[in-house]
Order: C-alpha cells, then sequence, then structure tokens
C-alpha cells in the first residue's frame, strides 16, 4: 500500500470516529429534547433541555470536525439534517425512545458515564482538535452524570413503583451497553494511532461508576448481553428512522431553509 | 477600567486600548449586567495593526446559544468603534473556566440576584462536590439547591431556606 492510500485509510478512520461521537452527542441531545414542555417538574424540564443543549453543542463542534476532515464542503448542519439512518454512526443505546422519566434518566446514566471516561481519555488524544473539544465536553459531562445518577438513586431506592419502573428500563436498555466496550476496525485504527482509548480499556472505570450508583439506588445489575448491537456501523434499531423523521423534517421538506 | 491583558505577544498599541474599551462595552445577552471581558471570554487582542484585529473569544458551554450572539455584537460593536475587518476567532483550548470570571464580575453577579461560583475550580471537591453558595439577598448560608440546572446551562437552581428567596447560582465548570 502506497503512503497515500494509508493517509487516506487514516482520514476515513478518523472521519468514521469523529462521527460515531458527534452523532451519540446529536441523537441522545435529541431524544432528550422531545421532553421539553413534558417532563414531571418544571425543573426538571430545564436540566434535560439543558443537558440536551449540552449535547447539541458538543455535536456541532464535532461535526464541524467531521465536514472538515471529510474536505467535501460539507457543513455541521448537511450532516445533521440531510443524512439518512444508515449513515448516523451513533450508539444503538442513545437511539432507544425515551419511555418514562425513570427510563430516559437511565438511559442518561449509562451514557453519560461512558462520555465521562470516553472525553477524559481523549483529553490526551494525539488528535489536538478532538483533545481540545474532549477537554470542553468533559466538564459539562460531569454535570449530566450527576444529574443522571441523582435521579436513578431517588428512583431506585424510592417507592415500590418508581423502583420498579428503573429497575425494568435498566433490564431492558443494559443489552445496548456491549457496543460501547466493543471494538471494531474503526476503533482499532484510532486506538493504534493514539487518537482514542480502546474501547474495551474504558470498562472497568464505567463499571465502577455504575455498580456504585446502582449499590446506592438498590438496583441490580443486569447479565452481560452477547448480543452486538452496531449502531456505530450504521445498523440500527428501527427508532432512530422515526427520531430523523422529525428532527430532519424542515430542511427535507425546504431545502436550504433558514430563518 | 482597566482590563488585564492577557495577550503579551505584541507590544501595547492606542489602538489595542480602544478595542479592550470597545469589548468592555459589549453585554452577556443572557446576564446583561457582565461585560464579556468579565465573563473572562475574552482570550486574545492581536494583530498587527487597528485595520488586522484578531479577537479570540472562548465559548462558555459548548451549546450556549449565546455563542453567536456575543460574536456578532463583538464585530457589530468593533465596525461602529472604527475597528474594521476584524476577525473573530474561537478558542476551545484551554477550555473556559467559571474562575475567570473577574473579582468585578462576581461583584456584580451577587448585586444582580445571581450566586457567584465557588471559586478555585483547581480543586476538584469544589467542581464534583456540593458547593458552598451564600444567599445573593440575605447571605445566609442556609440555601439548597433544588435543580442542578437554571435558567441556563450555567446556572443551577438554588432555595434560601433563610429568607425563602429562589435565586440562580452560577455553576463552577
Amino acid at each position: 500500500m502506497s503512503a497515500s492510500n494509508d493517509a487516506s485509510a487514516g482520514k476515513d478512520m478518523l472521519l468514521h470516529y469523529v462521527l460515531r461521537l458527534a452523532d451519540t452527542s446529536l441523537i441522545l441531545g435529541q431524544r432528550l429534547s422531545e421532553w421539553v414542555g413534558h417532563a414531571p417538574a418544571l425543573e426538571e424540564d430545564l436540566g434535560l433541555a439543558n443537558i440536551s443543549l449540552d449535547l447539541i453543542g458538543q455535536a456541532r463542534l464535532l461535526l464541524s470536525y467531521a465536514g472538515e476532515i471529510e474536505g467535501r464542503g460539507r457543513s455541521e448542519d448537511e450532516l445533521a439534517f440531510l443524512r439518512d439512518a444508515p449513515e448516523f454512526l451513533n450508539l444503538t443505546l442513545v437511539e432507544q425512545p425515551n419511555g418514562d422519566f425513570g427510563r430516559s434518566l437511565v438511559r442518561q446514566l449509562l451514557a453519560s458515564a461512558f462520555q465521562l471516561e470516553l472525553y477524559t481519555a481523549l483529553q490526551s488524544s494525539a488528535d489536538t482538535r478532538l483533545a481540545q473539544i474532549a477537554a470542553k465536553a468533559l466538564k459539562e459531562t460531569a454535570y449530566h452524570f450527576r444529574y443522571s445518577a441523582g435521579w436513578v438513586v431517588r428512583l431506585g431506592d424510592g417507592t415500590a413503583e418508581s423502583r420498579a419502573r428503573v429497575q425494568s428500563a435498566l433490564n431492558e436498555l443494559w443489552p445496548f451497553t456491549v457496543e460501547l466496550f466493543a471494538s471494531d476496525s474503526v476503533d482499532e485504527a484510532v486506538a493504534a494511532a493514539g487518537v482514542a482509548p480502546r474501547a474495551a480499556d474504558l470498562k472497568a472505570a464505567w463499571s465502577a461508576r455504575i455498580d456504585a450508583v446502582l449499590a446506592e439506588a438498590t438496583l441490580t445489575r443486569p447479565a452481560d448481553s452477547v448480543y452486538p448491537w452496531h449502531g456505530k456501523g450504521g445498523i440500527h434499531t428501527e427508532h432512530l428512522g422515526f427520531l430523523l423523521a422529525e428532527m430532519q423534517f424542515l430542511q427535507r421538506a425546504y431545502p436550504g431553509c433558514s430563518w | 477600567m482597566s482590563v488585564a491583558t492577557p495577550d503579551l505577544d505584541s507590544p501595547h498599541a492606542a489602538w489595542q486600548s480602544t478595542v479592550w474599551a470597545l469589548l468592555a462595552t459589549v453585554k452577556d445577552p443572557e446576564i446583561p449586567i457582565l461585560n464579556i471581558i468579565e465573563l473572562g471570554i475574552v482570550r486574545y487582542v492581536r494583530g498587527a495593526s487597528c485595520d488586522a484585529v484578531r479577537v479570540g473569544l472562548t465559548p462558555t458551554y459548548s451549546g450556549c446559544p449565546a455563542t453567536d450572539v456575543i460574536r456578532r455584537s463583538v464585530e457589530q460593536t468593533l465596525a461602529r468603534g472604527g475597528i474594521a475587518q476584524a476577525v473573530i476567532e474561537t478558542v476551545l483550548a484551554p477550555p473556559w473556566t467559571s474562575d475567570w470570571i473577574t473579582p468585578t464580575g462576581r461583584v456584580k453577579l451577587t448585586a444582580y440576584g445571581i450566586a457567584p461560583p465557588a471559586e478555585a475550580v483547581a480543586n476538584p471537591k469544589r467542581l464534583f462536590g456540593a458547593a458552598v453558595v451564600a444567599c445573593p439577598r440575605c447571605t445566609s448560608l442556609a440555601t439548597r439547591q433544588v435543580s442542578e440546572f437554571g435558567s441556563t446551562p450555567c446556572k443551577a437552581h438554588y432555595l434560601c431556606t433563610a429568607c425563602l428567596e429562589p435565586f440562580d447560582y452560577f455553576k463552577c465548570i
């Protein structure tokens, strides 16, 4: 393989990896925004909207960078609004429907704990831009984790009803966490290049965080599943299409519309 | 007012003072009591002359909707002040910290009814643990957090249990 082919392959891997990070934040941010006006209390409505805003802000920084790596002049907006489901590379976990408040907070806890470990490691990425974005996002993510952990503890160690609901949400969402730590060729390539940590290396710290919260919440950690969900490879559950239909409606119906 | 110029790259020139004075008139649209220097988001003013000014701005939060507004406001303010063609650069690293809010800014926040951030984010206990927050109305320390998130991402929602006033707390980040 020639040097230019190597460089091109490396660029492609980096683009894929940055899109995974960007899409995970974007889709989770979009999901949380569905709570606006519907949360159980005004304070939580504001809390979820603010986390959504942070995530969409992180997605904007990452999508802009992805557009630059790609080098075809696509903006953050074009990448967000004009790609179809198979081109989205978010973790399958974050596209799962909101369900009730407890279920949304369980999903947030699992995702925020992961982003916390990921961004911590990415601060020392060989890719300077990624390291800068991670350092910024990490501070915000610390609050997302604390907020979601606080609610999972309150609901888990709450009434029989709230406890049953969050335990059931945990059982349903747990299988999607396998993908967080499963490596494919993109993960291996960026890890080898010093751009990102090895996905599997994040699991111990993530587990410790989650176990501490579950213990305080008196919830039971489900057994690990073996099914390899692969949203980060573009293979999604049916839920993503519905989410995109809403998120992308305006740009699809009125291409180029701005206000 | 006097402002600390963090940029030591170029010799001090009269136009730089003009630019800093103009920047001091740009308010944060969401906390209009503070100008952007007091908020600590102006990172540098650079350039060879007043015709080639570069201003470095850093976002407080990745998704802060005020960022774009502030950027446009800086461009317009500089243009009106005779500094044409200023280039506004976004600086991501090191990330903004609430430690950069100036002492004047902290006093103004309190007077405005927003409790300023506990100082020294460098201490991880302050960032991740519970901060001791004084009520901006009655100065009582008998306060409790109502919600981790307030009216904007940068604030938490608190209640004073002494005077019963609900208030915003500018979070440490």
